[in-house]
C-alpha cells in the first residue's frame, strides 16, 4: 500500500483516479491537436478545390517511394509503441526498454528520410520563399501546394521530434524500473500521443503524395 | 499585527513566505493570485491605451497623436484587453481558485501544468509588451491580411509570436479544468449537483481547447506568409484573404463566449446567493451554457457579411446568430425569475450582477441588430459595433469579473472589502460605463466609422460625452484597486461564510487551508438549497 501511495500525487485519492485523469488529459490535448492540424487541412481543402490541377501536377514532384517507405516505418513504430505499452503494463522491464528504443529509432529513421526528401526539394528549387522555380503551368497553385507541404510535414515532423524526446525520457525511466503492473500511465499516455502523430501521417500521405494516383 | 488579525489557522497564504514559495508553487490558489496580479497589470496597460484614444477623440482634429500612433493605440488596446486580460480573467483567476474547491478536490488534476500555464502567460505577455514598447503594432487586433502579412511596417511578427505562446497557456488551463471536473468531483457530487459556475467553466474550457489551436495555426500561417513572402492569404501572391478571415473568426467569435460564459457562471452564483433562492431552471441554465458554447462555433461568418463571402453563407450565419440568442435569453429570464420574490440582500456583488444582466441584455440585443444582414451593412465597422461588443465585454465580462472578485474576496483573503466604498464604486462604474458607450451606439448609427483619429465636427458632442464617461469609468476602476489593497490589512475578519452561501468553497475556513478541506466533503443535495436552509432556520 505504502509503495502504491507514493505513486499517487497528493491531489488524487486513488491510482485509478490518477490514471483516468492522465488519460483524459491526453485525449483532450489530442483534440486540440486535431483542430491545430485542422486549420492547415482547411487551407489545403480550399486550395485543393480551387487549384486542383496545379496540386495534381505539383504532387508529381514528390518522391512516392520515400514517402511510402516512411509510411511503413511510421506504422511499424506504432506497432513497437503498442508493444512497449503492453510490456510496461506487464512490468517486463527489458522488453519495454527494447520496444521504446525501437520506437525512437523508427521515429528517427522517419525524420532522416524526411530530411532526404527536404534536401531533394532544395536541390530541385521547390522551396517557396527561399528558392522556388516551377517550370510547368500553374506556378501559383504549385507554390501554394509546396507551402502547405512544408507546413503540414514540418509541423508533423516537429510533433514526431517531441515524441522522440518524450520517449527518450520514458526509456531512461523504464530502464530504472519505474513502470510496473501497478503504474504504467506515462507509457500509455505517450503511446496515445505517438499513435496520434502516426494517424496524422496517414492523412498526410495520400493528401500529399497520392494525388496523381487518383487522377 | 493589526488589531483585526485573523490568521490563527494554517492556510495557503501563511504556508510559506518569500518569492520562491510563490514562484514555484503548485497550489491552485496561489497560482490564481499570480494570475490576478498579472492580468490586473495588463488591464491597466490596455486601459492606458484606451485613455489616450478617448483623449484624442475629444476634438474632431488629430491634435494629440498622429494617425499612425492612433492605429497602434487601438490595435494594442484590443490585443492587450482581449488576450492578456479578458480571456484569462475569470477562468485563470476565479476559475483557478474555485474549480477545485467547488468540486471538493485538493487541487486541480495537473498542478505543475497549472503553474506552467502561468509562466507561459507571462512569457507571452512580456514578449507582446516588449514588441509594443519597441515600435508597437498597427494591424488592429484582427490582423487582417494582406495588410498584416504584406504591408504593415510594425512589429507584427513579435506580437503574433506572443499571442501564439499565450495560446498554450489558455489550452493548458482549460485542459486542467475539464479533467478536474470530470475526474475529481467529491463523493456524491453528480453532474447536476455542480454549481453553475463549474458548468460555465466547463463550457468555456471546451471552447478554449477546440478554438485556440485554430488561432495558433492561423497566426503561424500568417507569420509564414509575412516572413517568406509566399501567398497563403495575400491575393497578390495567389492567396485568399477570406480564408484568413474564416480561420480567424472560427477562433475569435467563440472567443467572445470564452469571455462571457464565465461571467454568466459568476452571475448565476451571485444572483442565487443574494436572492436566497434556488436558481430558477437549474438544468436549463446548465444546458444553455453548453448550447451557447456549441452554437457559438457556427456563427463566425456574421463578422464577414460585407467582406465577400457568399450571400447564402451570410443568410445561414445570420440565422445561426439569431439561434444563439435563444439560450442567452433563457439565462436572462431565469436570472430574473430567480430574483422574483427573492429575499434580496443588496450587497456589492449582486449590484454587479444586476449591472451585468442589464448591460448584457443591451449588448445581446444590439448583437441581433448586427446579425441582421441588411442592417449590418449600414452599421458595419462603425461605432455601433464598438458599443455593442463593449457592452458584452466590459458591461458583461468585466462586471462579472468584478462581481466575482468582491463575492469571493473574503474567501481568497479572509478579509471583507469596505461595503460602502464598494457600492459607491459599483455605481460609479455603471454610470461611467453607460456614459462612455451609449453615445457610441448613436455615433455608429449616424455613421461614424471605427478606427479613425479624426471625425466630422458634428460628432463632437457625443464624443465628448463618451470621453467624459471614460474618465468616470477609469476612476471607477481605481477605487476598487485601492480599497481592495487596503482591505488586505484593515478589512474586517470575514469568517468562513460571510454570505451564508451553500457552496462547497464556503465550508472551509477563509483563507482556505493548503489542501482546501480538512476533510473532503460529501455532497448529498443539489446546489443552492437556500429555501431549505431558511426553513431550517425558522
Amino acid at each position: 500500500m505504502s509503495e502504491n501511495r507514493a505513486l499517487v500525487a497528493h491531489q488524487f485519492d486513488t491510482a485509478a483516479q490518477q490514471r483516468g485523469a492522465a488519460t483524459l488529459g491526453m485525449w483532450i490535448f489530442l483534440a486540440t491537436e486535431v483542430l491545430f492540424f485542422g486549420g492547415m487541412l482547411m487551407a489545403y481543402t480550399v486550395y485543393r478545390v480551387t487549384e486542383g490541377e496545379a496540386f495534381a501536377h505539383a504532387s508529381r514532384a514528390q518522391n512516392i517511394l520515400l514517402g511510402g517507405i516512411n509510411t511503413a516505418v511510421l506504422l511499424t513504430s506504432s506497432l513497437t509503441m503498442a508493444l512497449a505499452v503492453h510490456a510496461a503494463q506487464g512490468g517486463r522491464r527489458t522488453r519495454s526498454v527494447m520496444m521504446l528504443a525501437s520506437t525512437m529509432a523508427l521515429g528517427a529513421l522517419f525524420l532522416g528520410v524526411k530530411g532526404v526528401e527536404y534536401a531533394e526539394k532544395f536541390a530541385e528549387h521547390l522551396v517557396p520563399g527561399v528558392d522556388f522555380h516551377w517550370a510547368g503551368p500553374d506556378a501559383g497553385g504549385a507554390q501554394i501546394y509546396f507551402i502547405l507541404y512544408f507546413l503540414l510535414t514540418g509541423f508533423h515532423a516537429l510533433h514526431l521530434a517531441i515524441g522522440i524526446g518524450v520517449i527518450a525520457v520514458l526509456t531512461a525511466r523504464a530502464a530504472r524500473g519505474r513502470y510496473s503492473a501497478a503504474y504504467s500511465t506515462p507509457v500509455e499516455v505517450a503511446g496515445l500521443y505517438w499513435h496520434f502523430v502516426d494517424i496524422v501521417w496517414i492523412f498526410l500521405y495520400p493528401l500529399i503524395y497520392l494525388i496523381r494516383v487518383y487522377r | 499585527m493589526s488589531p483585526h488579525s485573523i490568521t490563527t489557522h494554517d492556510h495557503y497564504l501563511n504556508a510559506g513566505y518569500g518569492p520562491r514559495s510563490w514562484l514555484l508553487t503548485t497550489d491552485h490558489k496561489r497560482i490564481a493570485i499570480l494570475y490576478m496580479l498579472s492580468i490586473t497589470f495588463f488591464f491597466f496597460v490596455g486601459g492606458f491605451f484606451a485613455f489616450l484614444m478617448r483623449l484624442e477623440l475629444l476634438t474632431p482634429n488629430g491634435d494629440l497623436v498622429s494617425a499612425e500612433t492612433y492605429n497602434k493605440l487601438f490595435s494594442m488596446h484590443g490585443i492587450t484587453m482581449v488576450w492578456f486580460f479578458l480571456i484569462p480573467s475569470i477562468p485563470s483567476v476565479l476559475g483557478n481558485f474555485l474549480v477545485p474547491m467547488m468540486v471538493g478536490a485538493r487541487d486541480v488534476a495537473f498542478p505543475r501544468l497549472n503553474l506552467l500555464s502561468w509562466y507561459i502567460y507571462v512569457v507571452g505577455g512580456l514578449f507582446t509588451l516588449g514588441a509594443m514598447i519597441f515600435g508597437g503594432v498597427d494591424t488592429g487586433w484582427t490582423f487582417y491580411t494582406p495588410f498584416s502579412s504584406t504591408y504593415a511596417h510594425s512589429n507584427v511578427i513579435p506580437v503574433v509570436i506572443g499571442i501564439f505562446i499565450l495560446g498554450f497557456s489558455s489550452i493548458l488551463t482549460a485542459l486542467n479544468f475539464i479533467v478536474t471536473i470530470h475526474t475529481m468531483r467529491a463523493p456524491g457530487l453528480t453532474w447536476f449537483r455542480l454549481p453553475l459556475f463549474i458548468w460555465a467553466m466547463y463550457a468555456t474550457s471546451i471552447i478554449l481547447v477546440l478554438a485556440t489551436p485554430v488561432l495558433a495555426i492561423t497566426l503561424a500561417m500568417l507569420g509564414v506568409e509575412r516572413i517568406f513572402g509566399v501567398g497563403i492569404f495575400d491575393p497578390a501572391l495567389g492567396g485568399d484573404p477570406l480564408l484568413f478571415q474564416h480561420l480567424f473568426w472560427f477562433y475569435s467569435h467563440p472567443a467572445v463566449y470564452i469571455m462571457i460564459l464565465p461571467a454568466m457562471g459568476v452571475v448565476s452564483e451571485l444572483i442565487t446567493c443574494f436572492a436566497r433562492k434556488k436558481v430558477f431552471g437549474y438544468r436549463f441554465m446548465a444546458y444553455s451554457l453548453l448550447a451557447i458554447a456549441s452554437v457559438g462555433f457556427l456563427v463566425w461568418g456574421h463578422h464577414m457579411f460585407v467582406s465577400g463571402q457568399s450571400a447564402y453563407a451570410g443568410m445561414v450565419f445570420s440565422a445561426l446568430s439569431f439561434i444563439v440568442a435563444v439560450p442567452s435569453a433563457v439565462k436572462v429570464f431565469n436570472w430574473a425569475a430567480t430574483l422574483y420574490k427573492g429575499t434580496i440582500a443588496y450587497h456589492t456583488p449582486v449590484l454587479y450582477g444586476f449591472g451585468f444582466i442589464g448591460l448584457f441584455t443591451i449588448g445581446g440585443l444590439t448583437g441581433l441588430f448586427l446579425a441582421t444582414l441588411a442592417l449590418d451593412v449600414h452599421v458595419h465597422d462603425t461605432y455601433f459595433v464598438i458599443a455593442h461588443f463593449h457592452y458584452i465585454m466590459v458591461g458583461g465580462a468585466v462586471m462579472g469579473y468584478l462581481g466575482g472578485i468582491h463575492y469571493w474576496w473574503p474567501k481568497m483573503t479572509g478579509r471583507m472589502y469596505p461595503e460602502g466604498w464598494a457600492k459607491f464604486a459599483a455605481l460609479v462604474l455603471f454610470v461611467g460605463f453607460n456614459l462612455t458607450f451609449f453615445p457610441q451606439f448613436i455615433l455608429g448609427y449616424l455613421g461614424m466609422p471605427r478606427r479613425y483619429h479624426v471625425y466630422p465636427p458634428e460628432f463632437q458632442v457625443l464624443n465628448v460625452l463618451s470621453t467624459a464617461g471614460a474618465t468616470i469609468l477609469g476612476i471607477g476602476y481605481l477605487i476598487p484597486f485601492i480599497y481592495l489593497i487596503w482591505s488586505l490589512r484593515h478589512g474586517k475578519n470575514a469568517g468562513p461564510n460571510p454570505w451564508r452561501s451553500t457552496g462547497l468553497e464556503w465550508r472551509t475556513p477563509s483563507p482556505p487551508p493548503v489542501h482546501n478541506f480538512d476533510e473532503i466533503p460529501v455532497v448529498t443535495t443539489e446546489p443552492y438549497t437556500y429555501v431549505a436552509e431558511e426553513e431550517q432556520r425558522e
